[in-house]
């Protein structure tokens, strides 16, 4: 395997009225090719926006101060011309958000979008070819009716129906690397189980990498191959999943395990705000999976 | 005797293609001091259930009983304060406009709670309660976290002091550490002040640990209920041990607890 995603020693501030506010403090991460990955971490940890930095998002935001290297497939994301890094995202990586139904638009229909993704990446598509393909990854992501959910809106169909949509056209390109920030929070429970086990079956078979955001470690238990804690903007501990979850060596980590509420019912741990022993350097458990 | 009391409860909703059956024939106790666990998918008419309840809508059929009084669809304003709401989405229950204290004061304006001089300090003090400073009364909710958001619905509720609290799913827009704080300031003011909690959520592994009892719904009608022990180890229900199953897990215990139901389904 090879490298996908290279993340090394990454900074960001953000510059405000009262001087620099960091966030990212030299955070390393990487990706194989077609390896899942998870950042995990609160809410104001880090994850979202080192998502944004990879998508070449935040590089355009003018108080952002970027530094360090982040290498995508060969090249320097940071050092890329912005217009490089435009032709990047929806082609060679892609993202889903957290709630389905707010990002996608109310007033095309699921078909429409979908035709305006396929064409990102062949802009010499007929309306024909891409209803096909479409209808083909909606079929994939077991849509038992995708012509009607071509030609609908998205407010008419429901929140995890949307969200296989929004999987189906991140996938359609076939992108090698898939940014997924915290997908199915916003849905129920058992909808947001079964898209997870969904996703994981379709980027297994098309051998897609992805970097998977989330602020509950029973998410990703099943989802990730490997896993990065995130705390205020510092990698705390890193390691495949199996290795992570049986032994948590880091305070955070530990604290973090203890918060998700148990179906065995283990009762609510007390987690402090903020703590010293947070604040500990980096464990890692080696990535050898 | 039970503080509330729900006797074949019925509402539908008429719609273009047809009449909806939002809650169908529901019939359900809460005792005095107890936390009931309303649990269920999007659309199986827990939020609706939640409305009648809370006297937002009125039944189509069936019966509210509270505190051993029949309450009718126009409510008294000492029912409204005696039954208060904690919302999903801190930050669109809160008026933006509005400082975080004024919204809390409203309650004690609308029902004339106390002497008008005092009402400051008691808005203080429900502050205090669920963990906030006293000072954070002037700032606006844009400018609090999702947890200290979610406090301020909580302290707002409480500042009616009502009986009963209905929680409509009060921690499932936080982030694990906020939620798992939340979920102990419940427990710990539901000890203190003998509340009654009716607790709506979809996700089971909360219910586990702050619920006595757990009714299950599904398309409107309650599928099953019992107490949280014989839920979560005898669940009657393939809908209850599919809920369950689709928790996220981290313990080993928990994966064979799951495993265990599955084999039974």
């Amino acid at each position: 395997m090879s490298t996908l995603l290279d993340i090394k020693d990454l900074h960001l501030g953000f510059k405000g009225l009262s001087g620099l506010n960091k966030v990212l403090h030299g955070i390393s991460l990487s990706i194989e090719q077609g390896e899942r990955v998870a950042l995990v971490g609160e809410s104001g940890s880090g994850k979202s926006v080192t998502a944004r930095i990879v998508l070449g998002l935040l590089q355009e935001t003018r108080s952002a101060r970027i530094s360090g290297e982040v290498t995508f497939d060969g090249n320097d994301i940071t050092a890329m011309r912005p217009k490089m890094r435009a032709s990047l995202r929806g082609t060679d990586m892609s993202m889903i958000f957290q709630d389905p139904t707010s990002s996608l638009n109310p007033s095309f229909t699921i078909g429409r979008q979908f035709a305006e993704v396929l064409r990102r990446r062949d802009v010499s598509l007929s309306d024909q070819d891409c209803t096909e393909r479409a209808t083909k990854m909606l079929e994939e992501v077991s849509i038992p009716d995708p012509v009607r959910v071509l030609n609908a809106y998205a407010f008419q169909l429901s929140g995890g129906m949307n969200q296989r949509v929004m999987i189906a056209m991140a996938l359609a390109n076939r992108p090698k690397l898939l940014l997924a920030d915290e997908p199915g929070t916003a849905l129920d429970v058992s909808v947001q189980a079964q898209t997870l086990s969904l996703m994981r079956n379709l980027v297994a078979d098309h051998g897609t990498a992805v970097l998977f955001i989330s602020h509950n470690l029973g998410v990703v238990r099943e989802f990730a191959d490997r896993v990065y804690v995130i705390y205020r903007g510092n990698i705390v501990e890193d390691g495949p999943t199996q290795a992570l979850f049986s032994n948590p060596r880091h305070a955070y980590t530990r604290a973090l395990m203890s918060a998700v509420p148990r179906i065995t019912g283990a009762g609510l741990p007390e987690v402090p705000e903020v703590s010293e022993d947070f604040l500990a350097p980096q464990i890692s458990h080696g990535s050898t999976i | 005797m039970s503080l509330l009391s729900l006797k074949h409860l019925t509402k539908t909703f008429e719609s273009a293609a047809g009449p909806v059956h939002a809650v169908r024939d529901v019939s359900l106790d809460v005792a005095q001091g107890e936390c009931l666990a309303i649990v269920g998918e999007s659309g199986s008419g827990k939020t609706t259930l939640a409305n009648m309840i809370l006297g937002i809508l009125g039944q189509t059929s069936g019966e509210v009983i509270f505190n051993g009084s029949l309450l009718s669809a126009k409510r008294t304003p000492d029912q409204r304060r005696n039954i208060q709401l904690v919302q999903q989405n801190p930050l669109s229950s809160l008026n933006p406009k509005r400082s975080v204290g004024a919204s809390v004061r409203l309650g004690l304006d609308t029902y004339r709670i106390g002497e008008k001089a005092e009402r400051w300090q008691t808005v203080e003090n429900a502050l205090e309660a669920v963990g906030l400073p006293a000072e954070m009364r002037k700032r606006a909710p844009a400018a609090l976290s999702g947890g200290q958001r979610q406090r301020v619905g909580i302290a707002r509720a409480l500042a009616c002091e009502p009986e009963l609290l209905v929680l409509d799913e009060p921690t499932s827009a936080l982030d694990v550490l906020v939620q798992a704080r939340v979920l102990r300031l419940l427990n710990e003011l539901r000890a203190e002040r003998g509340l009654t909690y009716v607790f709506i959520t979809h996700d089971l592994a909360v219910v586990r640990n702050i619920a006595d009892r757990v009714a299950v719904f599904q398309n409107g009608q309650l599928v099953e209920s019992g107490t949280t022990e014989q839920i979560f180890t005898q669940p009657k229900d393939k809908y209850t041990r599919n809920l369950i199953g689709a928790v996220p897990v981290v313990d080993l215990d928990e994966m064979a607890l799951r495993d265990k139901l599955a084999e039974t389904t």
